[in-house]
């Protein structure tokens, strides 16, 4: 498809082709056209310590968003990423340093923390017949009301061993970067290659054609939010150690974010599409614009403000996209 | 349907004297890989029922589309009135006095009858606000035209797909249609329907309106058209008179002879596959249950399963697969015992199933065809997690292949496939899960002629290579044509048997006989009595058609008419 907009690229108008070569390309295009945008902006944006600033901005919602991505795929909702981000690292927080648990054992506990609440939630969707708006809706409060009960409500400093999972090597990688990448080649690899991935396009596609095909949906369902609740514990951990504290409010509304980028990123609410590498593009695009803006010194409300635009927009071209494909 | 074959009137092969309402003239329209429309011509007069005729795939819907403003003409031109003119949208198909009616009706149904038929063009008052009483008023009286007896305030809920039906063609008047588009309006109606179907049509014919008529069924055309176009591979091959004999209207649609309608070809019937003991379950509100199913299938044998709508039919080939569960009896494959309500412990059996409604319950529709086609095999392509996606492609290329799949590519969506080849999609998913007993419940529903018979031969294929066959078929002539034997089911029990192989009229009469009489006191059965063998056959078809297509045909009105 990019090979057809170059061949017709000339002959048009640069802002035709230009608008051409960002429908056609969707997500990328956009990430894309906004880092033109903010390089000629601000003088400041394109330097290296700037750009992997925002991969660390990124990487928090890229993670969540990446075990969103697989729950959008199989056409439900996960609400709770956010809640059981905080959980997970208060949980690790509190077995390392209330309970005085080694590392080696707080951290699988933690991430063992995320994977019970996705189970709970897919046993919900997938066996109580919730439907999974409501079902990771309770998901969500329970989580974030377990993290303050367990907290008491104040932060809990995070064990130190796994502090330098917020820490930058060799003075310019950032170790959240490693992660994001390291989480989405898994995202990839799941979603391309894995009985559980293919299974998800295919219930996200038509559950019945699948139930019908042999697809034991139930069960995949409890593995696709378990895996959701996973992420959102490998998130929250990475989150609880660049602030050194595991707090129990942390990650408020990033379940919202982390939807943001997955449908930015080119995938169906609807269920049955969806790309991991979209998903961190439409992830990159809500940190860039953060960034960005911040560069401009645009305050926080106005930020808002264009974040929403830039959601609205990226689905809108995305769909025009699809319709002059189709 | 009685009196619709002796209406022959003088003249109807269309006079030069008449108006021309509609023209359509070398008309292209290509789709990336797909080459839908490649010159097409259409004149429609006034006062003429125009039966537009081709198999599934040759450009009949595009070039419906194009006419109701979904599509727009690559190249040559549409006139109307004697003006070139650009259907860019409904709107602009609405104002050239063109209205369509889609397999997939366009109705609210929260609204009431009124509504719909209004919709968008509701009546106001001084305060801008709906004049109901008015609205209500038109609308009685368009109901009145289309001979239908619910009041206008009626919610289209809860209505019948006739009954929707009328209500689309009530609305299609309201707009003072001179060219009306009806997409086989007749594919989901009982017998009595299409005759009042057919006598509202006359009825406009008559009052100057030009209608555009699509059916399958090659005995309406000479009951109620005028001309046919036959399309093929995106052509305008002809233009016959309607009284042009069947063998040769499915020449020009095939482009060759279709000699054997049923090619079964016997084979000698091994092992008992399918042994189903006792099978019972009762019924809940929309699946009638059944009682008592006794029934086998041998290696290289094809079973029929005939009946009324209702008689359990589908409900056995589900609990049979394992979709639904059953209260009492067994499922053996090959002298073992299946586990109740579950698939995969069947599809490990070998079974596989090709439900009823392919697109609700067959298809991934959005999805590439490769990954339809593999579907089933999709464990048995998993090693240590990790699925082999080289292999599943290539196996997905040869299926494609040997089933003759027309399609740009395995890439190409299963949704932009005509019914025939999503049908065939279907099938070979089985086929690479490597099925023995493969039960087909309506195979053929809205699949051309010429891709039915490449399901037949799918079908002797199968046989040959030792499989078993369960086929539930609606279609009489199908179900005594493709089977070695014929078990007729009536209110849930298996109720007779009769030979397969002799499609005829006696055979066809057998069957009605042993299903209407056990199926004594419902409606169907008063209506089908004293009727021939093959009209029974296609009673039994249209009822089918009504259950299922009334859910859809509400669904779909909900979801909008974004299909294609």
């Amino acid at each position: 498809m990019s090979a057809e907009a170059a061949v017709r690229a000339p002959g048009t108008a640069p802002a035709e082709w230009f608008t051409r070569a960002v429908l056609r390309n969707g997500p990328l295009g956009g990430l894309v056209a906004l880092v033109a945008v903010m390089a000629v902006l601000s003088r400041d944006f394109l330097h290296g310590r700037n750009l992997l600033n925002v991969g660390v901005q990124a990487s928090v919602t890229a993670v969540l968003a990446f075990g969103v991505t697989f729950v959008i795929v199989s056409a439900g909702i996960d609400l709770s990423v956010g809640s059981v981000a905080a959980l997970s690292a208060t949980v690790t927080a509190w077995a390392a340093t209330s309970q005085g648990l080694p590392v080696v054992a707080a951290l699988p506990l933690g991430l063992a923390v995320g994977v019970v609440a996705g189970l709970v939630s897919g046993a919900l969707v997938a066996y109580g017949r919730l439907p999974a708006f409501i079902a990771t809706l309770a998901m969500l409060s329970v989580a974030r009301g377990l993290s303050l009960v367990i907290s008491g409500g104040s932060p809990i400093a995070f064990p130190s061993a796994l502090n330098h999972l917020g820490d930058t090597l060799g003075g310019w990688l950032p170790v959240p970067v490693l992660v994001t990448v390291a989480m989405g080649l898994l995202a990839a690899l799941v979603l391309a290659r894995t009985y559980t991935g293919r299974a998800m396009f295919a219930i996200g596609g038509n559950e019945e054609a699948a139930r019908l095909s042999g697809i034991d949906v139930k069960r995949r369902k409890l593995v696709v939010y378990a895996l959701s609740g996973l992420f959102a514990a490998v998130a929250g951990i990475v989150l609880a150690a660049r602030l050194t504290s595991a707090q129990p409010q942390a990650a408020t509304g990033y379940e919202l974010d982390a939807i943001a980028a997955v449908v930015i990123g080119g995938a169906s609410l609807s269920g049955g599409s969806g790309k991991a590498s979209g998903t961190l593009i439409g992830a990159l695009i809500l940190a860039v614009l953060r960034n960005g803006l911040n560069l401009l010194s645009v305050s926080a409300f106005w930020q808002q403000v264009a974040t929403g635009l830039v959601i609205a927009m990226a689905v809108l071209l995305d769909t025009l996209r699809r319709r002059s494909t189709r | 349907m009685t009196g619709v074959n002796d209406d022959v009137r003088p003249g109807r092969e269309g006079p030069p004297g008449r108006a021309e309402l509609l023209r359509v003239e070398g008309v292209t329209k290509a789709f990336p890989g797909v080459k839908a429309l490649d010159g097409v011509d259409l004149r429609l007069l006034a006062g003429e029922v125009h039966v537009l005729l081709g198999e599934n795939g040759a450009g009949k819907s595009t070039l419906i589309k194009m006419l109701a403003g979904a599509h727009r003409p690559d190249t040559g031109r549409i006139v109307v009135g004697g003006r070139e003119v650009a259907v860019r949208s409904a709107q602009d198909a609405e104002r050239l006095g063109i209205a369509t009616i889609h397999q997939e009706f366009n109705l609210v149904p929260g609204l009431t009858v009124a509504e719909n038929v209004f919709l968008g063009r509701q009546p106001r008052n001084r305060l801008g606000l709906v004049d109901r009483r008015t609205m209500n008023e038109r609308a009685a009286r368009l109901l009145e035209r289309v001979r239908l007896r619910v009041p206008p305030t009626a919610p289209v809920a809860g209505l019948g797909i006739a009954a929707l039906q009328m209500v689309e063609i009530a609305k299609a008047l309201s707009l003072d249609a001179r060219v009306l588009i009806m997409d086989e309006p007749t594919a989901v109606l009982t017998s009595g329907e299409v005759a009042t179907l057919f006598g509202i049509v006359r009825e406009l014919r008559d009052s100057g309106v030009g209608v555009v008529f699509i059916t399958h069924h090659l005995e309406e055309i000479a009951a109620l058209g005028d001309r046919v176009t036959v399309l093929r591979d995106g052509r305008s091959v002809a233009e016959v008179p309607a009284s042009t004999a069947e063998d040769e209207l499915i020449r020009l649609m095939v482009g060759r002879d279709v000699t054997e309608q049923y090619p079964r070809r016997r084979t000698p019937a091994g092992a008992p596959l399918l042994r189903v003991r006792g099978l019972t379950r009762r019924g809940v509100a929309g699946a009638p249950g059944f009682e008592d199913v006794d029934l086998e299938v041998r290696a290289g044998e094809v079973v029929g399963l005939a009946g009324l709508v209702g008689a359990g039919r589908t409900e056995v080939a589900r609990a049979v697969f394992g979709v639904d569960r059953y209260t009492a009896g067994s499922v053996e494959v090959d002298g073992r015992v299946l586990r109740p309500g579950d698939v995969r412990a069947a599809m490990r059996a070998g079974v596989g199933l090709v439900p009823e409604d392919r697109k609700a319950q067959g298809l991934l529709l959005d999805a590439p065809l490769h990954d339809n086609l593999t579907l089933a095999r999709l464990h048995r392509d998993t090693r240590a997690g990790l699925v082999d996606r080289r292999a599943q492609r290539r196996e997905a290329a040869a299926m494609a292949g040997r089933l003759k799949v027309r399609m740009s590519g395995l890439e190409q969506p299963a949704r932009t496939l005509s019914g025939g080849n999503q049908q065939k999609v279907v099938i070979g998913k089985w086929l690479l899960a490597g099925v023995r007993l493969l039960i087909l419940d309506e195979p053929t529903r809205g699949v051309d002629v010429g891709a039915k018979v490449e399901i037949y031969r799918l079908v002797n294929e199968l046989t040959a290579a030792g499989c078993g066959v369960l086929m539930v078929s609606s279609d009489l002539p199908e179900v005594l044509g493709m089977s070695d034997r014929v078990l007729v089911m009536a209110r849930g029990r298996v109720v007779g048997e009769v030979p397969g192989g002799d499609q005829g009229p006696a055979a066809q009469d057998a069957v009605m006989e042993l299903a209407v009489r056990h199926a004594e006191g419902t409606e169907t059965g008063g209506e089908t009595g004293g009727q021939t063998g093959g009209e029974a056959g296609r009673q039994t078809g249209r009822e089918t058609g009504r259950q299922t297509g009334g859910d859809k045909g509400n669904t779909s009105a909900m979801e909008g008419s974004d299909v294609g």
